[in-house]
């Protein structure tokens, strides 16, 4: 699976009240209604440049913030290819993985990646290409690898439920 | 090799001999902690194609975020949730008016030494003060929760934190917090269990040690543990909702780092727009306007800081112009404080007192403020937008600095009102 597409770049501790406001939490539950949010308080521009397969590129910190998984559902609504960053937020990396969002911890990519760059993402190969470069980051651990190539949490559930999609 | 707290209670939980950093276990939890947000998580369940929740009796659910619902949305959301646990036979269930989630877990008896909890919100820490293992968690995960009565669980790494010697007056468990993440950073505890002692942290009281925990979530920690003593037992007598066992880390535990203070040396302390660990001396922003006080929440809003605030407001009067919103963590927490007469002092000093919730805390009603306006707050984010407008200011600070803040006018320690 190849993600490719343009970089959106940001800095530290990027907190989930800027990806997806929580005045909206209990008001917005359509996810793509949530896109239409994603970033709002971070980048206005944001939400209507982004094409499927953008990869969003920050600091250290990424996510950190509330639990909601709006924050990641409104990056999914998007096609967010994926999350590039120094370093993941724990309840925020759980929500990508439970919805199969790829985030990746690569500082040496981050620090050399700028906005609006293109990328190249090969989860297989765990391989980041960017101008010729080439940056290398370490698997999933095994016990969420299967979350992950079963599109999600929820899936993966139901596989191991033995539930018919 | 001894264990920290973390490996003490994951291995218990997940029936294993010892387990180590990095491992993945599949637990139960003892509680699993939901809000408002039990509505899209009920419609996750469902999607999952399962018809009954696998146990009914661990899930506790709190409405609070927005409550009474401010809008026809926030109270369909409700209504879906009341039907839902009636449907579900979920019993653990508080409606309206009960209070914020994580101070209900506590009063209700969940939040008990040597237990797991999970909740699907990022304070769910705060139940670390009582000795338990308590971490937040997604939608998703609550729902499959839901489906399977089971959750992953990576075993953290931990960091230990000691204060040595005791707090001066004037400074409260909110400064040392505050002061803390300050130093080590947002993300100075990403993904460990942060296991705090110390002298300092055993001459606390058991609503002072509360806000530790639940600050531990603004340095990334997963948990935050604090080390039962005579007072968490002495408080959990007639509340706790089953018999429980403490366990407590071993003296040769292995930690990831150590961190040691001096509680003498903390001062009060600010945390400035728009980070938590943009944290100040007080007297660097002293004099610095505002427009509105918040005194509540999950992280201050319980009859100990409410006492505070009183004391600093009995027989003044609110700054012209000032307003200030108070919220208490729970309906006992109400109960207590009309009988204490604080809430009298309150409304004498031209407060406003509001029905225990969270309130404005994540922008969703009840004071929120207008662009441009400043707010100091006893709350635990001053994330930009977080109370509803990126266009403003918040400050955190201990109820005390709250409270006097509104009397002035300005930011300022009741020291030098
Ligand atoms: S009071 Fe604020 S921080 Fe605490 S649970 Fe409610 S919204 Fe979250």
């Amino acid at each position: 699976m190849a993600i490719k597409g343009r970089v959106w770049k940001y800095g530290d501790d990027v907190n989930t009240d800027v990806i997806f406001p929580g005045k909206y939490t209990y008001t917005v539950s359509d996810p793509a209604e949530m896109g239409e949010h994603a970033l709002e308080d971070l980048d206005p521009e944001f939400r209507f440049k982004v094409r499927p397969g953008d990869v969003i590129v920050a600091g250290k910190n990424f996510g950190c913030g509330s639990s909601r998984e709006q924050a990641v559902t409104c990056l999914v609504s998007k096609q967010v290819g994926a999350i590039i960053a120094k370093s993941f937020a724990r309840i925020y990396y759980r929500n990508c993985i439970n919805n199969a969002l790829p985030a990746i911890t690569c500082p040496e990519a981050v620090d050399a990646l700028e906005d609006g760059d293109e990328v190249e993402v090969d989860l297989e190969a765990g391989e980041i290409r960017s101008g010729g470069r080439t940056f290398t980051f370490p698997p999933l651990p095994e016990a969420v690898m299967g979350i992950f190539e079963a599109g999600g949490l929820i899936p993966y559930t139901r596989r191991r439920l033995g539930i018919e999609e | 090799m001894g264990h920290t707290f973390a490996e003490k209670i994951l291995a218990r939980k997940a029936g294993l001999e010892e387990v180590v950093p990095g491992q993945i276990v599949e637990v139960t939890p003892d509680a699993a902690l939901s809000h408002d947000n039990t509505a899209p998580i009920s419609k996750i369940f469902r999607s999952i194609g399962v018809e009954r929740v696998a146990r009914p009796d661990i899930h506790v659910v709190v409405l609070d975020h927005a409550t009474p619902a401010p809008t026809t949305k926030h109270a369909q959301n409700h209504k879906v949730i009341r039907e839902f646990v009636a449907e579900q036979g979920i019993t653990h269930f508080y409606d309206v008016g009960r209070g914020v989630c994580h101070q209900v877990l506590a009063e209700e008896g969940f939040a008990l030494p040597g237990t797991l909890i999970v909740g699907s919100d990022s304070h769910t820490p705060t139940a670390g003060a009582f000795g338990a293992f308590a971490a937040g968690i997604g939608r998703s995960e609550m729902a499959v929760i839901m489906a399977t009565g089971r959750i992953w669980l990576r075993v953290p790494e931990s960091l230990k934190i000691v204060v040595h010697g005791q707090l001066r007056e004037g400074v409260t468990s909110k400064d040392l917090a505050l002061h803390v993440i300050g130093d080590l950073g947002a993300d100075g505890a990403l993904y460990q269990s942060v296991e705090w002692s110390g002298e300092a942290i055993e001459a606390l009281d058991v609503e002072a040690r509360m806000t530790i925990p639940n600050l531990m979530a603004e340095m990334g920690a997963k948990n935050a543990y604090i080390p039962p003593d005579e007072k968490t037992v002495a408080w959990l007598r007639g509340r706790a909702r089953r018999p429980y066992e403490a366990l407590y880390p071993d003296h040769d535990a292995e930690y990831q780092r150590v961190v040691e203070y001096d509680a003498g040396d903390i001062e009060p302390v600010v945390a400035k727009p728009h980070t938590v660990d943009n944290v100040v001396p007080l007297r660097e922003v002293a004099g610095t306007p505002i427009n509105q006080a918040f005194l509540g929440t999950c992280t201050n809003g319980r009859l100990s800081d409410l006492a505070q605030a009183a004391q600093v407001l009995e027989g003044r009067q609110l700054h012209p112009g000032v307003r200030l919103v108070v919220i208490p963590a729970s309906s006992q927490v109400y109960l207590d404080a009309l009988e204490a007469g604080y809430i009298r002092t309150f409304v004498e000093a031209g407060a406003v007192v509001e029905s225990p919730g969270c309130g404005p805390c994540m922008g969703n009603h009840m004071g929120v403020p207008a662009e441009g306006e400043v707010t100091i707050s006893t709350a635990n984010r001053n994330f930009r937008g977080r109370m509803g407008t990126k266009e403003s200011e918040i400050y955190l600070a201990s109820p005390l600095v709250v409270a006097a803040s509104a009397v002035a006018g300005y930011i300022v320690h009741p020291q030098d009102l």
